[in-house]
């Protein structure tokens, strides 16, 4: 790694910003000191470039370019623009948590009679009010992924979620990342989920922007430690602003006999990225992860999964399915490891994208290292365009071009938002994926 | 209007033929259609006029052009048309994109119906009639009345409920595909059907089904096109008119006694005159 190329004129602009902004980042002492390691390890490598393997359809210095300075804490104004962006976005029977640029808005959040097992509390609360344990797994991440090092530098703000042992909570929980910004900037969140044993509950993410948000940045980061036999569902939608980038990671643990099921969509921003670690660290566990790209424009999306089976006795299934339009650009990285202990493991993913215009690219990356010898795993990966005998059979029943083609895109998605349990969110996809359905005809 | 268009309706007005002493136009008029697959010609020069309340039977041996004259007419990309013209109710049906056709009333019973996985058939057909409707300026149907045509359509048909929940004919058994393919055609009230080899693929009792299906949709207003390589069909779907495709033109007309006639003696025949 040239060290000279890597500490560039940005490089040395987000130096300033991270002394800049230091002062307005929570925590002293081991949380300050974690934070500057954070920082020179982001530093020595800068924003990731394609040189780097995990990053070779994801140039983030081609693309990004730099990372803009810290959003200033939303103000009055900020506040009413996301108070009525959030209107347009309510799920039914959810529990509403928003953070607007980055931090908190316990106005616009719904935190009156949690039930009995549940406690939020925000980032900037637990940073500075030193429960050691929390801070702890806050700051476990380690800084060998320099996006994620970079959050660990930067993080302002997000929420801290406990769920003790034996709750089973009906009502989801929704995180809302909300962008107001008039003018560009770059916020740093991260939160963390840690749910007991038998436990369980559902945990919504979206990330949206105010009416006339100019370029932002959303960097993002989730924590999650699952208990023994407890279920998580998680549901994720990227519908950020088409000048947006989202630089989002995710870190999952599962203990023994647990469930993790997860769907995530991106049809908004420039730029995204998302990469999640989902590790086994207990037998009989099994994991679900559904994922769909829906891009157009000039729309870049990359979904990077890590799945580790470090435990024997473990289930994993990824299907992923990615549609361009245009010029837009999917990237879909899925790497399994099945590690020497870790028998009887059966793994597989499936990855399909639909390509729409000549100038459309998906890129497939499977990987698979298996070191233990009674396993099942598998991988199939498949590219192409619409079906032409499907088309003309939906045109000759009159549906015009687009119609017919928003029907096939709806039914190629389909799988993978049916895996979605719950009816409402899978509503809430479903109105996500006609929302660029109908932008696009 | 252009004035190509307008030519194009005179002319039509012009062609109108006497039928039962009465003016009436013409519905379909396919004359002198020469359709080429990869530069290989296929259709050398067909003429056909179809009548409202007429039921066509177009018979010939495999590779005569029958299903090129049906794709054709609905307008599958893949054919190049050299020469002549297709018109329906005077209007010139091969500028119309495939939608436009339906909308305007006309429908291909698919030979073979194609699977669409995630797409549920009651979706897909909701789907399909508004647009139509929309395409030709009326009112969208509501769900509960639609839910109810298709429901006494479905029944009549012996289509069950569950089937209608399912993917289109994913998993459907050949006699299922085809009694969908009726399903639509009684849901959308086209005013000309093309039947692709209906019959292909079907034992004796399903044929009988897809048959009746057909036959309760006849009426003065809509014509039928049946293509069909046997005669069996014929008995259960009776034409009016009988036409024997052989190399890509029509070399004999009719009555439904031509299909007895080839029944008996076969499409040898009609090899060499074409």
């Amino acid at each position: 790694m040239n060290l000279a190329l890597a500490k560039n004129e940005t490089g040395r602009a987000l130096n300033d910003s991270f002394a800049v902004a230091r002062d307005r980042l929570p925590g002293t002492g081991r949380v300050a000191e974690a934070r500057s390691a954070a920082f020179e390890a982001y530093e020595s490598v800068g924003l990731p470039h394609r040189r780097l393997e995990d990053w070779k359809y994801t140039d983030l210095r081609a693309l990004m370019r730099e990372v803009m300075p810290l959003a200033p804490a939303p103000d009055a104004a900020a506040l009413k623009r996301a108070a009525t962006t959030l209107k347009l976005q309510a799920v039914k029977g959810a529990r509403r948590l928003v953070l607007v640029d980055g931090v908190f808005a316990p106005k616009l959040s719904e935190l009156d009679g949690l039930e009995k097992g549940l406690t939020i509390r925000t980032l900037r609360e637990v940073l500075e009010g030193g429960d050691a344990g929390l801070q702890a797994q806050l700051l476990a991440p380690d800084n060998d992924n320099p996006m994620v090092a970079l959050n660990s530098a930067m993080m302002t703000d997000g929420v801290v979620i406990e769920i003790a042992n034996g709750v089973v909570l009906k009502q989801p929980l929704h995180v809302i990342h909300i962008a107001s910004g008039s003018t560009p900037a770059a916020m740093f969140t991260r939160s963390l989920l840690r749910l007991g044993k038998d436990a369980g509950v559902t945990l919504v993410e979206s990330y949206i922007a105010a009416e006339g948000a100019t370029a932002y940045q959303a960097h993002d980061s989730l924590i999650v430690a699952i208990g023994d036999n407890s279920r998580l569902d998680h549901v994720r939608l990227t519908e950020d602003s088409r000048e947006a980038f989202n630089i989002s990671s995710a870190v999952i643990t599962l203990g023994a006999h647990a469930h993790f099921n997860t769907f995530g969509m991106t049809s908004g921003a420039a730029v995204s990225r998302y990469q999640a670690t989902i590790a086994f660290a207990g037998e009989g566990s099994r994991v679900e992860t559904n994922g769909v790209n829906l891009l157009n424009g000039r729309q870049h999306a990359d979904t990077t999964l890590f799945m580790d089976h470090a435990v024997p006795h473990c289930a994993s299934r990824e299907v992923f399915r990615a549609v361009a339009d245009d010029r837009g650009h999917s990237v879909f990285q899925g790497r399994i490891i099945v590690r020497p202990h870790a028998q009887k493991t059966d793994a597989k993913m499936m990855t399909r994208a639909l390509l729409l215009s000549d100038e459309a690219e998906a890129d497939n990356k499977p990987e698979l290292e298996i070191f233990a010898d009674d396993v099942t795993c598998g991988h199939g990966a498949t590219t192409g365009a619409l079906d032409e005998s499907l088309l003309f059979y939906l045109r000759a029943r009159g549906l015009s071009e687009k119609e017919a083609q928003a029907l096939l895109i709806q039914a190629f998605v389909g799988e993978a938002i049916e895996s979605i349990v719950n009816d409402d969110l899978r509503e809430l996809a479903i109105a996500a994926a006609q929302r660029w359905l109908e932008a696009r005809a | 209007m252009s004035a190509t268009s307008f030519e194009t309706r005179l002319s039509a007005l012009l062609r109108t033929r006497s039928k039962n002493g009465k003016n009436e136009m013409s519905l379909l008029e396919v004359k002198d259609l020469k359709v080429r697959v990869e530069e290989r010609e296929i259709l050398h020069g067909l003429t056909l006029t179809v009548n409202p309340g007429e039921v066509h039977a177009i018979m010939g041996p495999n590779g005569s052009g029958k299903s090129t004259l049906s794709h054709v007419i609905a307008g599958k990309p893949g054919y190049e048309v050299t020469g002549g013209e297709i018109l329906f109710k005077g209007e010139n049906l091969l500028e119309m994109a495939p939608d436009e056709r339906a909308a305007k009333g006309v429908f291909l019973a698919f030979q073979y119906p194609v699977e669409i996985p995630g797409v549920a058939t009651m979706t897909f057909l909701r789907t399909a009639l508004n647009a139509q409707r929309k395409a030709r300026g009326e009112s969208e149907y509501s769900t509960p009345d639609f839910l109810k045509k298709v429901r006494e359509v479905a029944k009549s048909l012996n289509i069950p409920q569950d089937m209608l929940r399912r993917g289109v004919n994913v998993g459907f058994s050949g006699g299922e595909k085809k009694r969908n393919e009726i399903l639509q055609m009684a849901l959308f009230e086209p005013a000309v059907c093309i039947l692709d080899e209906m019959d292909s693929g079907l034992d004796i009792d399903a044929l009988r089904v897809a048959a009746d299906g057909v036959n309760a949709l006849r009426s003065p207003e809509r014509a039928m096109v049946v293509i069909t390589h046997y005669q069996r069909l014929l008995n259960y779907i009776v034409p009016d008119f009988v036409h024997v495709m052989s190399k890509g033109r029509v070399v004999k007309s009719g009555g439904k006694e031509l299909a007895l006639e080839l029944e008996a003696s076969g499409y040898a025949q009609f090899e060499d005159a074409a």
